[in-house]
């Protein structure tokens, strides 16, 4: 990730743990100033620690964070030019909205003027669009409201980054959706650095303009969110970046064929950057068109399901020694009519849409 | 099974409510009532030993349930910081404080009390420069250090448990809104659990004007409100004596529903 730019935040040789348990192993991640990097992975990846490491709230056992350039480790989480929106808020419940935002500037040393910290906190309110609620009590307030003032909370000390730990989390699907764009329309009026962590692709693809796909306290893939679902570094990332359909084959000698269980030849297209032998080969839902079955594709079946999701349908198609293949199709490829269950299918897709991996790899 | 309730009700509060009824008795016989009359509450407030026996009450009450609310919400906040083996043993120690009998207390204090008094005499007299040493004796200090070893348990518990329900949340946020320790302490901890703070120094005031047993042991020669009530009870029950039971009822009553309300009003903040 070689960048012209400064970076904001630099992960060198980063390992935590608490006692045996390790929850982040040798981390080395850079995160250029005004960009907006999504932490994704399951629970326990460890991405919540690595948020809460740039926090202050823990420390490495090993390795270093820099912040700016400057290195963190051992600065407590109040000298630390970094502001964080947490999980399930954090308000301070005998404090009122305005009380709240207020709180971070009211620390600052030098002093700033009341004058002044008025007009920041109204504008903080009006950028999360909680004007008016100046007085409010938090505990009067929505859910969504209260995210917000969290919101406010943190971006009014102007941070140079800004650390969001699920903050969506807590919210339903509509509201989630319209923080999202609230969201990513902010970070790019404040041009703040933005790291968000998240077990939800979705969400970590459509806000992020970069990925960093964790699991088990190890970084598996960094990229743009393109990237990273379309040239998934290996099997963990494709299955937990969207969904996939997964086989084993074994590649010929040319690195070009794969032979399927069956002994059916497989075209990869292009030369694949992988040893000859056993491998895992992955397609993405949506790569898959079907057909009616004519016996001259390699993967061919019977419609067992179809799940009408309103923008599109999706089917379950039983491959014999295959096992069940998902296919997504949209209706504007007005295909929806085709196939019913009990319908038998063959399954094509282009040779790019392969994606293949070393079959050791584990996911 | 409804019978039962009542009866048990009936047999826990028929003979308080007699001492009230008959510390407005116009007669000095406790058991007819002959007459409507506020006068033993007058001949109680203007009887000096008894004055004096209150006077001593509160002064160890206030004292050692200062001592016992600062000791103890230190303690608390402390407990939040140590290991779950630690804090497991500590939970232990403060259960039994509370659970161990009044009467066990009262002697351990007092043998306790009686050693160190021996050895730290005898110390002060062997160095002490003029002829006459100052010597520790039972007296307000001891009664104040056993009452407030006792309550300071009482405070604790009552103040663990509303940190607990506080969570490391806001703690955490106001330190990463550049708050230092101590102004998050003084601005975010403290009136979080001020309530229930104040709640533990009422019933640790309660507890310890309230006490006989304990009190009754380390006393030495000063006399509580209820060590004299139990003196006087041995030259007979007079209305005077109810009047003195039925204030103190009263005014523990107020201090105790005073305390729940301050918890209940803890807990409501909590959960918003």
């Amino acid at each position: 990730m070689a960048s012209a730019l400064p970076n904001d935040i630099e992960f060198r040789s980063v390992t935590k743990a608490y006692g045996a348990v390790t929850a982040v192993r040798d981390i080395n991640l850079a995160i250029p100033k005004g960009s907006f990097l999504a932490l994704l992975g399951p629970s326990g990846c460890g991405k919540t620690t690595c948020l809460r490491m740039i926090g202050g709230f823990e420390q490495p056992s090993e390795g270093k964070i820099l912040i700016d350039g400057r290195e963190m480790n051992g600065v407590p989480a109040y000298r630390r030019p970094v502001n964080m929106v947490f999980q399930h808020y954090a308000l301070f419940p005998h404090f009122n909205v305005e009380q709240n935002v207020a709180y971070g500037l009211r620390q600052m040393r030098p002093r700033i003027s009341e004058t002044e910290i008025t007009r920041r906190v109204a504008e903080a309110l009006s950028m999360v669009r909680l004007d008016g609620f100046a007085k409010r009590r938090t505990h009067e307030m929505s859910g969504g409201q209260q995210q917000r003032v969290a919101l406010a909370r943190a971006i009014v000390n102007r941070p140079a980054v800004l650390l969001l730990d699920e903050p969506l989390a807590a919210l339903d699907k509509k509201l989630r959706s319209a923080m999202q764009i609230e969201l990513q329309t902010l970070q790019r009026e404040l041009g703040i650095t933005f790291v968000l962590v998240t077990h939800d692709q979705e969400e970590a693809l459509s806000m992020a303009d970069q990925v960093c796909v964790m699991s088990a306290g190890r970084i598996r893939q960094i990229g743009s969110p393109q990237a990273v679902y379309d040239r998934p570094a290996d099997l963990f990332v494709a299955d937990f970046v969207g969904k996939i359909n997964r086989f084993s084959a074994v590649l010929d000698a040319d690195r070009l064929t794969a032979r399927l269980a069956d002994g059916r030849a497989l075209s990869l297209g292009t030369a694949r950057d992988l040893a000859p032998g056993r491998i895992e080969l992955a397609l993405r839902p949506e790569a898959i068109r079907l057909e009616k079955a004519d016996g001259e594709h390699p993967l061919s079946g019977i419609v067992t399901h179809r799940i009408f999701l309103g923008s599109g349908v999706e089917y379950a198609v039983q491959v014999e020694g295959f096992g069940d293949f998902l296919v997504t199709s949209d209706r504007s490829s007005g295909e929806t009519g085709l196939a019913a269950p009990g319908d038998a299918v063959s399954l094509t897709f282009g040779p790019a849409a392969i994606h293949a991996f070393h079959a050791s790899e584990d996911a | 099974m409804r019978a039962l309730v009542t009866s048990v009700y009936v047999f826990l509060y028929t003979p308080i409510a007699l001492i009230v009824l008959f510390s407005f008795n116009a007669g000095r016989n406790a058991s007819e009532f002959t007459g409507f009359s506020t006068e033993w509450y007058g001949k109680a407030l203007s009887n000096a030993f008894l004055m004096d026996a209150l006077q001593n009450s509160l002064v160890v009450g206030l004292v050692s349930a200062t001592l016992a609310t600062l000791f103890g919400t230190m303690a608390a906040l402390g407990l939040e910081r140590v290991g779950p083996r630690m804090r497991a043993i500590f939970d232990a120690l403060f259960a039994a404080a509370i659970v161990v009998p009044g009467v066990v207390i009262g002697i351990a204090t007092l043998v306790a009390l009686v050693q160190v008094f021996g050895i730290a005499n005898g110390a002060l007299a062997a160095i002490w420069p003029g002829d006459a040493p100052p010597k520790l004796a039972l007296g307000f200090g001891s009664i104040i250090a056993a009452h407030g070893m006792f309550t300071m348990a009482l405070v604790t518990m009552i103040v663990k448990a509303r940190i607990a329900s506080l969570g490391r949340d806001i703690v955490e946020a106001s330190s990463d809104l550049y708050a230092t320790p101590m102004t998050t302490f003084w601005q975010i901890v403290l009136p979080q659990i001020l309530p229930s703070v104040l709640a533990g120094f009422l019933l640790a005031f309660t507890f310890s004007f309230d006490d006989f047993i304990i009190a009754f042991f380390v006393a030495g020669s000063k006399t509580t409100l209820p060590i004299y009530v139990f003196a006087s009870i041995r030259r007979g029950v007079t209305p005077e004596i109810n009047a003195i039971a039925s204030m103190v009822l009263v005014a523990s009553l107020i201090l105790i529903l005073s305390a729940r309300l301050l918890m209940r009003d803890g807990r409501n903040t909590a959960t918003t």
